[in-house]
């Protein structure tokens, strides 16, 4: 079977050589550098082991602050907003409140419905917040940044993100609450419908860069911004807002947050949660947040590589964060200005209009293959034109119709 | 049209089952009618082309006092179209009150013949959901009759506390 | 032969179902705008019958104005719809009022500077009330920052009546006879001049932030989309139901109690009563639940219009109280129905000539356009229920009284 898929499947790609090869990583880069120094004795696939549990530590400790501040950045954007400050009242501007909130929901009383599968109630938060931040492990923060480079990186994301589904609905399906349950199944079709075109909108990269590696689809955008995947070509870039949107009804917000619709469903399927539990799902949101985020810039925007080709400013991270924080800015933005759709409009937009429009997607990304082999000054000249062109007519047509203001209607008489 | 004009228009067309027109009192002028006769009255009334009273403003139950023998049903009609207004009234004795519902007629009629049964006790007969509205399904007693006494305990709590 | 003819007569039986599932919206639920008990039955998301559960928030007001004088149920009608309690004192005292004026004994009338106040404080108590249903809209559609948009300026609006009448919900301030003087406003000092250019302040601040509010949230596709053409109400329907207000404007009928049924001094103010029309290029119907909310923001408008033509005129000076000495209608029974924002509010009173009414109806707009939930509900789905009780603007205070 494993013959089978690396000899046709992934036949570009053979696992067991790409493992033993790999050096750019965090874990080769560790191990060269620290481990094998301090402890030149040490047994080479021990070291391995060593420097890989180091990595994790890593993460585990860094990558679940990102939710922390996360939590306070969207607390602090909805306030400006909105008209308010936020908190304020703990730490300087308020900053330590979600700690505060993390120390309180730590403990409070962890509440399991009697009448609910315990052992299922108990799993859910776990097992989206373990794959929330399994796919931390795959993404190229920077240069040496990476935990893991394996070559199907990209589909490693997308499978670890399915799983997340299966949280929410043991989550709802266990908690014994209606609404749970109808917020769970919201989900699931949601999160299942929203793969399809999200699936597909990353397929139009893989053709373009002919690799599942995350770090090779980066270096494929080394030569500044024109190079990123997103100006390549007119379809990817069609096929950014594709992805960045359905990224969004992936991950549950607003306008998409159905399975979780406070005014509708009371919470979804995290009703009947309290205490940790509750945080950990939280944690979770705000992970896969910045988790999409990370892999839209990765795909599109240029991972960790700069504007201008060359940049290497501590192998790219600040500029890789910064654009991973922009597009979470965005989310939020949308959060607070839009109402919610509703379930039947979802999935129409989702299989009416998504779905078709990343078909013409992959077929136009394929011709623009065709017709231009490499990718040259060129090609790029044209995408860049064609994109801008595209934008100004959109304008045109649409955009005045959109912003127009409904006339106040008063009676003839 | 006037409340005069309307009596008389009803007395010829109903003949006994309209009582009188009561204008004696302050405030608005009311026609009194027999309990029976008034799902018909009110189908004619909303029907009627002169008439067409297309909106109920308010269905009320009314205890004079303890003394007193009868309930009434206050109807307060209205008609958009001709922007007139009328009050009937109609009184069931309080041993047995019981009248027609005119729920069919006007739908809103639904919910205030459930108040005046909640609060008064009046079966408006056909309606087809007689529930209590305003207060718990269990409780017992029509709380705006004059000679209601308030229980001391109602599941267990005290009531008057 | 047989055989595959079952099998082909049991393959056209399968139906694909779902089971009823019977779910409990509220009574504690966040956008039941109080404590509704909304019994669904569902299949899937789709709901097949809502059938409302009222009478959480009953309080006894009819019970209890039976046993109190007539001045002292009016902090009753505040509590009955609590985010405009000044037109349910306004249209409780107008009741009584128009009872006293039938007798021919004593000569009754509301002084001139009092009617000018009252119908003040109600337009912009209206603009108040208008305010929180944009935002409890927005909120219930998953819109969250209309909500803080409409608080914001319904605090100055607090504030204001805070400066009359020392209260921020509960006014008690319209009595019989004229309104209240418990912080006194003598004609021509100058607090009545700070009050008035507050006023007038406000409402030059407001006026720009309706265009804003639609811009945010009237104009929005996803709103649109939420709201045109879900759960349409005829005007018969609306007639029929008893729903009044923006909900019967909402359904085109053109009707407006301060208008074709004057009282106090409406008749005196130039202005427009906003009534739905279908807009084919948007897709809103008449009578959907666009339309009822489109209504109350152009009513904001137009209460803003009414009240600037009073700044304009100005107080007059006189007192703000009539000549009584005691609230005792003569033996007889009025039914009086007064523009209240969510509709015609009307009070059934019958007096025997004691100063304790004998009998109080009140005759709540929520009431009857609550009573349309169950069929306009029928067939639409879970999100949609939400739409429409967001839209006929319910305060439950008043539906339960």
């Amino acid at each position: 079977m494993s013959d089978f898929l690396s000899e046709s499947f992934f036949h570009n790609f053979n696992i067991q050589e790409n493992i033993q090869e790999e050096t750019g990583n965090l874990v080769s880069y560790i191990k060269g550098n620290v481990i094998n120094p301090i402890f030149p004795d040490f047994p080479m696939e021990l070291g391995t082991v060593l420097a890989m549990l180091v990595c994790a530590g890593i993460f585990v400790a860094v990558v679940p602050l990102l939710p922390l501040v996360l939590v306070l950045a969207e607390r602090k954007v909805a306030a400006r907003f909105q008209n308010r400050t936020g908190p304020m009242r703990v730490g300087p501007w308020g900053t330590l409140q979600t700690l505060a909130d993390g120390i309180k929901l730590i403990f409070k009383e962890d509440f399991i419905p009697q009448q609910g599968d315990k052992l299922l109630f108990r799993l859910a938060p776990y097992i989206m917040f373990a794959c929330s931040f399994a796919v931390f492990a795959a993404i190229p923060f920077g240069q040496n940044i990476l935990v893991s480079d394996f070559n199907i990186g990209i589909f490693y994301i997308m499978a670890i993100s399915s799983v997340i589904v299966m949280g929410v609905i043991m989550a709802g399906w266990s908690s014994n609450s209606k609404w749970s349950l109808l917020g769970s199944l919201r989900s699931a079709a949601q999160i299942v419908s929203y793969e399809i075109p999200l699936g597909l909108s990353i397929l139009t990269v893989i053709m373009l860069v002919e690799s599942l590696g995350m770090r090779e689809i980066v270096e494929n955008q080394s030569g500044g911004i024109f190079t990123w995947l997103i100006f390549r070509t007119p379809f990817t870039f069609i096929a950014f807002f594709v992805f960045f949107i359905s990224a969004i009804a992936e991950v549950n917000r607003t306008p998409f947050d159905l399975p979780e619709a406070e005014s509708e469903i009371v919470a979804g399927f995290h009703t009947e949660y309290s205490g940790m539990r509750f945080a950990l799902f939280f944690i979770a949101e705000y992970a896969n947040m910045f988790a999409v985020s990370a892999i839209g810039v990765t795909l599109f925007l240029g991972g960790y590589e700069g504007i201008l080709p060359g940049y290497d400013f501590l192998g790219g991270l600040p500029g890789f964060v910064l654009k991973t924080l922009g597009l979470v800015f965005v989310m939020m933005w949308l959060r607070w200005t839009l109402p919610r759709l509703r379930v039947d409009q979802l999935m129409n937009l989702c299989w009416k209009y998504f779905i078709p429009i990343s078909f013409f997607n992959i077929l136009g990304t394929g011709i623009w293959g065709l017709i231009f082999k490499d990718d040259d000054v060129w090609s790029m000249g044209i995408s860049c034109a064609i994109i801008y062109v595209c934008l100004i007519g959109v304008y045109a047509v649409a955009g005045r119709n959109l912003a127009r203001r409904p006339e106040p209607q008063t009676s003839s008489a | 049209m006037t409340p005069e004009e309307i009596y008389k228009n009803l007395s010829d067309k109903f003949g006994d089952s309209i009582l009188g027109l009561d204008t004696e009192l302050a405030g608005d002028a009311s026609i009194n009618i027999t309990p029976s006769a008034i799902a018909e009255v009110c189908q004619y009334l909303s029907e009627n082309g002169s008439l067409a009273f297309d909106s109920l403003m308010c269905l009320s139950g009314l205890d004079l006092g303890v003394k007193e023998e009868e309930f009434s049903v206050v109807y307060h009609l209205y008609a958009m179209q001709h922007r007139h207004s009328v009050v009937l009234k109609t009184s069931v004795p309080k041993t047995d009150p019981h009248l027609p519902t005119v729920a069919h007629i006007w739908k809103t009629a639904d919910w205030h013949e459930r108040e005046a049964y909640d609060l008064y006790g009046i079966v408006f007969e056909g309606h087809a959901d007689l529930r209590r509205i305003l207060l718990p399904d269990d409780w017992e007693g029509y709380p705006l009759r004059k000679d209601y006494k308030e229980p001391d305990f109602y599941r267990g709590m005290r009531v008057p506390y | 032969m047989e055989t595959t003819q079952q099998t082909e007569s049991k393959m056209i039986e399968l139906k694909p179902f779902t089971d009823e599932m019977v779910v409990n919206m509220g009574p504690q639920h966040p956008s039941t705008h109080g404590v509704l008990r909304l019994e669904l039955r569902l299949d899937g998301e789709v709901v097949r019958e809502a059938i409302p559960h009222i009478g959480y928030l009953h309080r006894c007001f009819e019970k209890h104005s039976e046993n109190l004088s007539y001045p002292q149920i009016i902090p009753f009608t505040d509590r009955m719809d609590y985010v405009a309690a000044m037109n349910q004192n306004w249209g409780f005292c107008l009741a009584v009022e128009k009872l006293m004026a039938a007798d021919e004994k004593k000569d009754f009338a509301v002084p001139e500077r009092a009617e000018y106040l009252r119908v003040l404080i109600c337009e912009l108590n209206r603009i108040a009330s208008h305010l929180l249903s944009f935002g409890t809209y927005g909120m219930d559609l998953g819109a969250f920052t209309p909500f803080l948009y409409a608080f914001r300026d319904r605090e100055r609006l607090l504030l204001l009546f805070e400066k009359v009448c020392g209260a921020r919900l509960t006014y008690n301030y319209i009595r019989i006879g004229g309104v209240s003087e418990i912080i006194p406003m003598e004609p021509g000092s100058i607090d009545e001049q700070d009050f008035l250019d507050e006023i007038e302040g406000f409402l030059d601040y407001f006026e720009p932030k309706i265009d804003e509010y639609n811009d945010l949230l009237t104009s929005n596709s996803i709103f649109s989309e939420r709201t045109m053409g879900v759960a349409v109400m005829s005007a018969e329907m609306a007639l029929s139901y008893g729903a009044t207000g923006p909900n019967l404007r909402g359904s085109g009928v053109d009707w407006d109690l301060r208008r074709d049924e004057p009282y106090s001094i409406y008749d005196r103010f130039d202005y427009e009563v906003p009534v739905a029309k279908d807009i084919p290029e948007l897709g809103a119907v008449v009578g959907d639940c666009w339309s009822r909310y489109k209504v109350r923001m152009d009513e904001m408008r137009q209460s803003v219009c009414i009240v600037r033509q009073i700044l304009a005129e100005g107080l007059p000076d006189g007192p703000v109280m009539a000549d009584m000495k005691a609230v005792r209608p003569p033996k007889g029974e009025i039914y009086f129905r007064s523009e209240a924002p969510r509709g015609e509010l009307g009070f059934y009173i019958v007096s025997d000539g004691t100063p304790k009414p004998v009998r109080v109806k009140g005759r709540s707009p929520c009431f009857s356009a609550l009573s349309a939930l169950q069929e306009l509900s029928r067939g639409l789905m879970v999100a949609d229920i939400i739409a429409i009780i967001g839209s006929i603007d319910i305060v439950m205070g008043e539906v339960d009284r």
